[in-house]
This record gives structure tokens, C-alpha cells and sequence, in this order.
């Protein structure tokens, strides 16, 4: 089914109903192939199941309204908070603690061993916490000194 | 700290889930009816837009509360008919739904830290609605128990104290003087080394003093016309000659001894770091990289090993030697010795300001370098991709991208240093400008003779070239403390597998397993949920699933590689988490599908598990596994040399010699983990009839990928993301047309027919097809 005709709805219950071109109605899912690299192109329309049901290349593609229901879900669902700023580390051996400025808001994670900072394709960093959340910086170089300085023992 | 609030508060006198949050307890206790009480409750750290942001849900005996943000009130749901919590994790976040048949009724975000509270909660509604609903009287919940340890937590908390201790201390940075735990065993050497240490520095001091008698007493008079006393002379010269003698031989002891020690301390350390990483989890395995893991107990030790016998040594003597010079000099003459040590404060305070570049400098060498030691471990075993693929290029790409980070590290870090040595060198030579300055003025007021400047000068020339070594201490004992840091990293490392601190001691094991309602996580994905499974004695369970559903983890779960996260393992009615680790795995054989052949002879290989078998038992083990014959072929028999990863034998090969260890161990359970994928179907065969020898009698727990190899199987798990969506075999479950028929369909239709059916003639595949 081609991407403009993408027909979604919320039911009740909160889940995206997508109709296909039978009629039928499925509840589900939208996940991004790319999270990290190309968060708005290559989404799955995935079902109960895990099954894929439709297919969407780039979200511009789609009608303002389903995009809408989309963005929405998926900014619902997935959960990476963007580091914008460190305020200060417990130590800089681990397990540390660090006291955080995110997009989602202040919080604190528990940083295991450096091991969980993962580079992912420069300039970008992934930090597992002890939570298993994953906490995403996205241009290390453009922190402000004082966080750079902090993270930068850490590497 | 809940239990002071316990005791004023009856309305949560039968609290067992983590406490309310203190600051949310005047709030909750305004909503409470006067004899409502409160259940359970969890604390949120999300809001419904995933902002970190404080909230709670509570659960009463007779309904359920949320705080809204939006209206700043509670809104509150009581029991009825139809109403259900679903609990659900996605990616580090979990969510809890309330529904009832038509709608969803309120929903809330939380990360997994808090999703023992949310697993209380929800379990603890669900018990508790049946029976109001019911008018039942409800019946007192389990205590909860600690995750990763299985202890039972204490009433009012979600953390095991304990365990959260483990992750939330950072290791003090005095970590060098946890070597002493290493050390502590070598006391009287150390002692002896230490006294001769003093002895020989005291002997090396003895003859820049005896340039005092030979200056006054013997140059400076001959200069003013006075004979030179050869006997005096003699002596002098005679008593330099023993000092230095004496010093020698001292100093060869106490270094002689003190290398044996710290040899020794590095050799333990090694050993005891290695014996505690053989007893971690996979789980440890899976997060490390193995040139990273290799370097530190290589690498690391050796460097802290040098630190104690070199540099520490030296060092020591360099204190104890600078301790006795400056008692000798304020002896001598104060204001002179006052003068000489002023340049010591200011070399203090350089080495301070350097200490902590340095510190993080030389433990960002030792990451890049693990660096450059895990792009070999990476690609050396998978040398045939990177050649079939024709990366090499790619792959020394990577490699000198690595080595140019640990260029540049290094770069960053030698540019402090450098600065350091030469700006030493230089305060050394303008203290001997300021003795020089100050000693010529003494001399001239009559105040000191020329052979007291001149002992002096021959003292603190030695004094400031110590000075200079010392201040290498500073490097070697940030490279040594980052090391052990690094150590100690490891051996810090708790299990996740951990052992029971009350061992209890399995029976006569007999086979029966019983998976009761388990659960697994790793990291933030949900692998198995809600397993229920019980074993029977003898019984053989082929579990099916597409790659992914969990069949692996069950099947490393009854291992016990990892421990659940939720629910048990039972085996013959006891948790396998209270039976010792080695205990348990004894009776277990396993069967992988990558059979590991270690370096030696296949009998060695074979007795791997049981090192002191027979050969009468190795070779009963290798006829067994259908595994004689093949060895007999090979020029040394039983005595062949298989390498690294047995290169010389094919992979049935392997595999027989696989099923021959795990016979001669005789275990009551056995685990084939896709034993057969790995080779052709005419090898399977082979494996096949070997395998049968090995199931007989045993509890058979079988992952296979190709269904027909599981048609033996009494009963067949079919495994689905994470849950059993059908148990049956395989006639029953063909028959069901479910999830079972689909992936057997699937397989028949994907497949050549000729490979997959046995009962069928093989035909090849091109000219069954082949138009005529």
C-alpha cells in the first residue's frame, strides 16, 4: 500500500488503528529503522504480531493528519533523552553518577563502567544508564566546556 | 526508613512494596479515606509526555490512585467488574494501563527502575479486586525478593540493599593501597627489605661526609703550606672504600629481596583476578571485549608489578635518603640547610598541579590502548570474512584510526609531561645557584668552612638528582592506580550468578525441572515472560520458535548462565539459586552448536568435564558418540593434537567429540542447543545416532532450527517473543494448526523437500526441478 493512502486512526484503548485497502483494521505500530541516523525516514507500520503491515519511506511523504498521529505515537513510545548538558559526575571512576540536563529534563543516571558509552558514528554517543535507558549526545563536541571537560574522562 | 512511618501510620500497616516516597505522603494521606489503606504503590519518574518528572500510583483496598498533573488532584478508579492493569516495556520504558473491556482509562510512563514497584503493583491489584469482587478476605502477598540476588527485600523498599550498593559506589581512589590485601601475605620480606633499604641509604650518606675532614683538615691546610697526613688520608679514602662497599652489598639484598615480593604480589594478583573472572556470569562475558579483558590481566598487573619492585622501591629510598640528608645538613649548619631545602615546597606544589593532568591522562592511554588491542581481537577470528569480503584495506584502516587516536592521546598526555622533567632539571640547578650564592657569603663571614659548602653541595647534588627521579613517582603511580583501578574493576565485579550464601545441597538429581512463571531481561529488552514449563523426569522437550523467541535465553536461563529476573527454576523442588553453581552444572551436559575444542589431545578434549576418567571410559564415551571411529582414523588416535578451534576435524567431527564430553559426564539433563544446525543433513545423521546414545534415560532439553530433527521429542514448546504460545507433539500439534503448523509449513515449503523429510529419497534439488 502506497504511502499516501495510509489511513490511520486512535481507537479507545490509545493504539493507532491502520485500515487497509481491504477495509480491514490493524492496531499498530510504528517503529523507526533508523533511530539514530534517520529518525524521519524508514518507518515500519508494525502489528500485534510484529508483523509488518505498511511501510512508510519518509514521513513527508504522508497527509499531515496521519503524520501527525505518527509523530505523536512515536514520540509516546521511544525514549532517548538527548544529554543537553552534564552538571556533575559523583566520580570519575565508575559506577558514577551523574546529575544531568535532557530534553526530557533534569534526572540523574547511574553510569556502570565506560564500556556504556558507546560511539556511535562520530560525533555522536550513546550512554546506557544501570536502568537500561538510553541516553543520546548528539555532537560531543558542541557541549559547553564544563560538560565536555566531564565527559571527556570518561572516553 | 519506612518503618518509622510504619508505625505511626496505620494506613500502611501492611505494607510490604516499595515505600511512598516521602514527598508525596502528605498528599496521599488527604486522598485516603479513614480506614482505607494503602496496598502497594509506585512511584513514577516519568510524566504521560516522557519528562522526567515525580508522580505516583497507589493502590488501596478498595481502589486504585494516580496523581494529575494536569488538574493537580487524584483521580481514583475503584473496583469493578472488567478492569485490568496491563503492564508493558518498551526500550527503557515501561508503561502501565489501566483498562476495563471498552476503553483505556489512565495510563502512566516509568522507567524499568521502577518496574519491581510497577510488577507489586499490578499483581498486588489484580489479587486484590478478585477478592473484593468476591468477597473474599485477601490473602497476605509473598514478600518480594531482590532481583539479581533473590534475597528477600526489606518491607518498604524495591532495592536490595546490597545490590545497590554494588552499583552505586565508585571504588575509592586510594585503590593502589588495596594492594596490601596481595601484599599482606610477604610482611616479614617487605620488613626485611624495608630495614635493609634504611641500612644501605644511611651507608651511601657516609661519604659526601667525609668530604668535610678531607677538605678542612687536609686539602685547605696543604694549600697553606701544611704536609699532606698520608695515614689520615688513607683512612679517609679507606672508610669511602667500605661505605661504598657496604652499600653495594645492602642495596643488591633489599632490591633482591623486594623483586622476589612484588613478583610475587603481581603473580597472585594475576591468578586471583583470573580465578575471579572464571566465576562471573556471561552475562559479564557478553558486555566485555576479550583484547580489553586480556590487557588487563596482562598488561595491567605486569605494570603494577613493575610499580612495587621498581619505582615504589626507589622511591622509598628516596624518602628515607632525603629524610637523613636534611637531618644531616640541619646538624651541620641550619641557615645552610634552610637555604638548600627552600627549592623543596616549590617542586612539591609543580608535582601537585601535575598530578591530576596526568592521572586521567595516562588512564585515557590505557582505554585507547585497549582500543587498538580489541580492533586485533575483533578481527583476527574473523580473519575469513575480512578476506572472503576483501576488507583488509578497510580493516588496516580501522586499525590506524585506532592507533591515531592513541597517537593523539598520547600527544596530549606527553605534552604536560614534557614540560615536567626539564622544569625539575631546571629548579635543581637554581638551588645549587642559591647554596652556591648563600655558602660563598657564609664562607666569607667566617660562618661555615669551604669543607662544610663543599659536603653541602655534594649532598644536595644527590638530593636534587633524587628530587628529579621522585618526581617520576608521580606518573608511575597514576599509571600504577589507574591499573589497579582497572583490577580491581574486575574483581569488584560480583557475579550476577551469584552464589547462594546458604547453600543447600541437591538430592539424588533425577531430572525433573520446573520453570515456574519466569521472566527474563537484558538490559532494557524483554526476552521472556511469564514462562510456566514443568519437566519431567526422563522427558525430552524440543523447543521451537523463529530465532529470537527466547529459546536460547530458556535454555541458558536452566543453565544457569544468567539468573530470572522474575519467577524460578526449580529443580527437584529446590530454586537452582540456592544449590552451589558447580553443583547444579554438574548435571548438566551440553551440546552447542559451535562445539569449542580446546588445544590439547581429543582424549583431554573429551575428558574436559571429568579430567580423570579411564581411557576404558574415554574411548566407551567416544564409541557411544559415535566418535571411535573416526579417531581411530586420524595417525595418533586418541592422542592427536586438535588446535585452536580443532581446525584439523570437520564439524560433525567436532561435534561427536562434543557429545562424547558430555557422555562421559553422565549428566541427568542434557541440552542440545541446536546441536545439528551447523553440519549437512548426511553428518545430522551421523549426529543423530550419537545423539540417540545420549538422550536414553536423560531429560532432553532440545533448540533445533530443523523441526524434523525434534520429531522424536515428547513434548514440544513452541515459543513465541518471549511467551509458550503451544505445548503438545508434533501430531497433536499439527493437528491444532497452530503457530507450530505454520512454522512447519513454512519450513517444508521453504526447504528442499529432500533435506527436510527423511522418510523421503533425497533428490537433488536441480534435476528434480529440471524441466525434462
Amino acid at each position: 500500500m502506497s504511502t499516501q493512502n495510509i489511513h490511520l486512526e486512535r481507537n479507545a484503548f490509545g493504539q493507532l488503528l491502520l485500515t487497509d485497502a481491504d477495509g480491514k483494521g490493524h492496531a499498530i505500530t510504528p517503529v523507526r529503522a533508523f533511530p539514530i541516523a534517520a529518525p524521519t525516514e524508514n518507518i515500519g507500520l508494525i502489528n500485534a504480531e510484529g508483523a509488518e503491515v505498511a511501510w512508510v519511506a519518509r514521513l513527508s511523504d504522508l497527509a499531515p493528519e496521519p503524520r501527525k498521529l505518527l509523530e505523536e505515537e512515536m514520540a509516546n513510545r521511544e525514549f532517548m533523552p538527548v544529554i543537553q548538558r552534564i552538571n556533575s559526575v559523583s566520580s570519575f571512576a565508575t559506577p558514577s553518577t551523574w546529575d544531568l540536563e535532557t530534553d526530557r529534563g533534569p534526572t540523574t543516571m547511574v553510569l556502570k563502567g565506560e564500556e556504556d558509552i558507546r560511539r556511535l558514528t562520530s560525533p555522536a554517543l550513546l550512554i546506557a544508564d544501570s536502568r537500561g535507558i538510553h541516553f543520546l549526545i548528539r555532537d560531543r563536541y558542541a557541549l559547553d566546556s564544563h560538560s565536555k571537560k566531564m565527559l571527556d574522562r570518561f572516553l | 526508613m519506612n518503618s518509622a512511618h510504619t508505625a505511626v501510620l496505620p494506613a500502611y500497616s501492611d505494607y510490604l512494596g516499595p515505600a511512598v516516597p516521602d514527598s508525596w505522603r502528605p498528599l496521599l494521606d488527604k486522598a485516603l479515606a479513614a480506614d482505607e489503606k494503602v496496598l502497594a504503590s509506585l512511584g513514577l519518574d516519568l510524566d504521560k509526555t516522557l519528562q522526567f518528572r515525580s508522580g505516583l500510583v497507589a493502590l488501596t483496598d478498595s481502589r486504585l490512585l494516580a496523581w494529575d498533573h494536569q488538574t493537580e488532584n487524584w483521580q481514583s478508579w475503584s473496583f469493578r467488574e472488567g478492569l485490568s492493569l496491563r503492564h508493558r516495556d518498551h526500550a527503557g520504558v515501561a508503561s502501565l494501563e489501566l483498562v476495563d473491556a471498552h476503553a483505556r482509562l489512565g495510563g502512566w510512563r516509568f522507567t524499568l527502575a521502577q518496574d519491581p514497584a510497577a510488577r507489586n503493583l499490578s499483581d498486588r491489584f489484580q489479587a486484590q479486586m478478585e477478592c473484593v469482587l468476591a468477597g473474599r478476605e485477601p490473602t497476605p502477598p509473598e514478600p518480594l525478593t531482590c532481583p539479581t540476588c533473590d534475597a528477600p527485600l526489606p518491607p518498604g523498599t524495591d532495592e536490595c540493599p546490597t545490590c545497590a550498593r554494588e552499583i552505586h559506589t565508585p571504588p575509592s581512589t586510594w585503590t593502589l593501597f588495596r594492594l596490601w590485601r596481595f601484599a599482606a601475605p610477604y610482611k616479614g620480606q617487605l620488613l626485611a627489605g624495608f630495614l635493609l633499604t634504611l641500612v644501605a641509604t644511611a651507608a651511601t650518606l657516609v661519604p659526601p661526609y667525609l668530604t668535610m675532614p678531607l677538605m678542612d683538615e687536609i686539602l685547605i691546610p696543604y694549600q697553606n703550606g701544611q704536609p699532606i697526613d698520608t695515614h689520615r688520608v688513607m683512612m679517609m679514602l679507606g672508610g669511602l672504600f667500605f661505605a661504598a662497599l657496604f652499600a653495594w652489598g645492602l642495596g643488591w639484598a633489599k632490591t633482591y629481596i623486594l623483586a622476589l615480593v612484588s613478583e610475587r604480589i603481581g603473580a597472585d594478583l594475576r591468578t586471583t583476578t583470573y580465578e575471579h573472572l572464571q566465576g562471573l556470569s556471561l552475562e559479564y562475558f557478553g558486555g566485555k571485549r576479550t583484547g580489553d579483558l586480556m590487557a588487563r590481566i596482562g598488561a595491567e598487573t605486569d605494570r603494577i608489578c613493575l610499580f612495587l619492585s621498581m619505582n615504589l622501591l626507589d622511591f622509598a629510598t628516596d624518602v628515607l635518603m632525603i629524610t637523613m640528608t636534611a637531618i644531616i645538613l640541619v646538624s651541620i649548619n641550619p641557615w645552610l640547610a634552610l637555604v638548600t631545602l627552600v627549592p623543596l615546597p616549590f617542586i612539591a606544589w609543580l608535582i601537585h598541579i601535575v598530578r591530576d593532568k596526568l592521572r586521567y591522562g595516562f588512564e585515557q592511554v590505557d582505554r585507547v590502548w585497549s582500543e587498538v588491542t580489541s580492533v586485533l581481537a575483533d578481527t583476527i577470528p574473523g580473519i575469513r570474512v575480512v578476506k572472503a569480503f576483501a576488507q583488509e584495506k578497510r580493516e588496516v584502516s580501522r586499525f590506524r584510526d585506532a592507533n591515531a587516536r592513541n597517537l593523539a592521546v598520547n600527544d596530549r598526555v606527553n605534552k604536560v609531561w614534557s614540560v615536567f622533567s626539564p622544569t625539575v632539571t631546571m629548579l635543581t640547578e637554581v638551588g645549587l645557584l642559591i647554596v652556591w650564592g648563600f655558602g660563598i657569603w657564609l664562607v666569607s663571614k667566617n660562618d661555615v668552612t669551604v669543607g662544610t659548602l663543599a659536603a653541602f653541595l655534594a649532598y644536595i647534588s644527590r638530593f636534587y638528582t633524587r628530587l628529579d627521579s621522585m618526581s617520576r613517582i608521580v606518573s608511575v603511580t597514576q599509571k600504577a592506580a589507574a591499573g589497579a583501578k582497572r583490577i580491581f574493576d574486575i574483581l569488584d565485579h560480583v557475579s550476577s550468578v551469584p552464589e547462594p550464601a546458604n547453600p543447600l545441597h541437591l538430592p539424588k538429581v533425577t531430572g525433573a525441572i520446573e520453570v515456574k512463571r519466569v521472566g527474563f531481561r537484558y538490559g532494557n529488552r524483554t526476552i521472556l515472560r511469564g514462562v510456566d514449563l514443568n519437566i519431567a523426569p526422563g522427558e525430552m522437550i524440543g523447543l521451537v520458535g523463529h530465532s529470537g523467541s527466547g529459546k536460547s535465553t530458556l535454555v541458558n536461563l536452566i543453565c544457569r548462565f544468567y539468573d530470572v529476573t522474575d519467577g524460578s527454576i526449580r529443580i527437584e523442588g529446590m530454586d537452582i539459586r540456592s544449590v552451589p553453581v558447580s553443583e547444579y552444572r554438574r548435571n548438566i551436559g551440553l551440546v552447542l552448536q559451535e562445539p569449542f575444542l580446546f588445544f590439547g589431545t581429543i582424549a583431554e578434549n573429551i575428558a574436559y568435564g571429568k579430567p580423570d576418567a579411564s581411557r576404558d571410559e574415554i574411548i566407551a564415551a567416544a564409541r557411544a558418540a559415535h566418535a571411535h571411529d573416526f579417531i581411530l582414523r586420524l595417525p595418533q588416535g586418541y592422542d592427536s593434537l586438535v588446535g585452536e578451534r580443532g581446525q584439523a576435524l570437520s564439524g560433525g567431527e567436532r561435534q561427536r567429540i562434543s557429545i562424547a564430553r558430555a557422555l562421559l559426564i553422565d549428566p541427568r539433563i542434557l541440552i542440545l542447543d541446536e546441536a545439528t544446525s551447523a553440519v549437512d543433513t548426511e553428518t545430522e545423521m551421523e549426529i543423530q545416532a550419537a545423539l540417540e546414545n545420549l538422550i536414553r534415560g536423560r531429560t532432553t532439553i532440545a533448540i533445533a532450527h530443523r523441526l524434523s530433527t525434534l520429531r522424536k521429542a515428547d513434548r514440544l514448546v513452541v515459543l513465541d517473543r518471549g511467551q509458550i504460545v503451544e505445548i503438545g507433539n508434533h501430531d497433536a500439534l499439527m493437528e491444532k494448526q497452530g503457530a507450530y503448523f505454520r512454522l512447519y509449513e513454512a519450513q517444508t515449503r521453504k526447504l528442499d523437500d529432500g533435506a527436510i523429510a527423511a522418510e523421503k529419497p533425497r533428490v537433488p534439488f536441480h534435476r528434480e526441478h529440471a524441466p525434462v
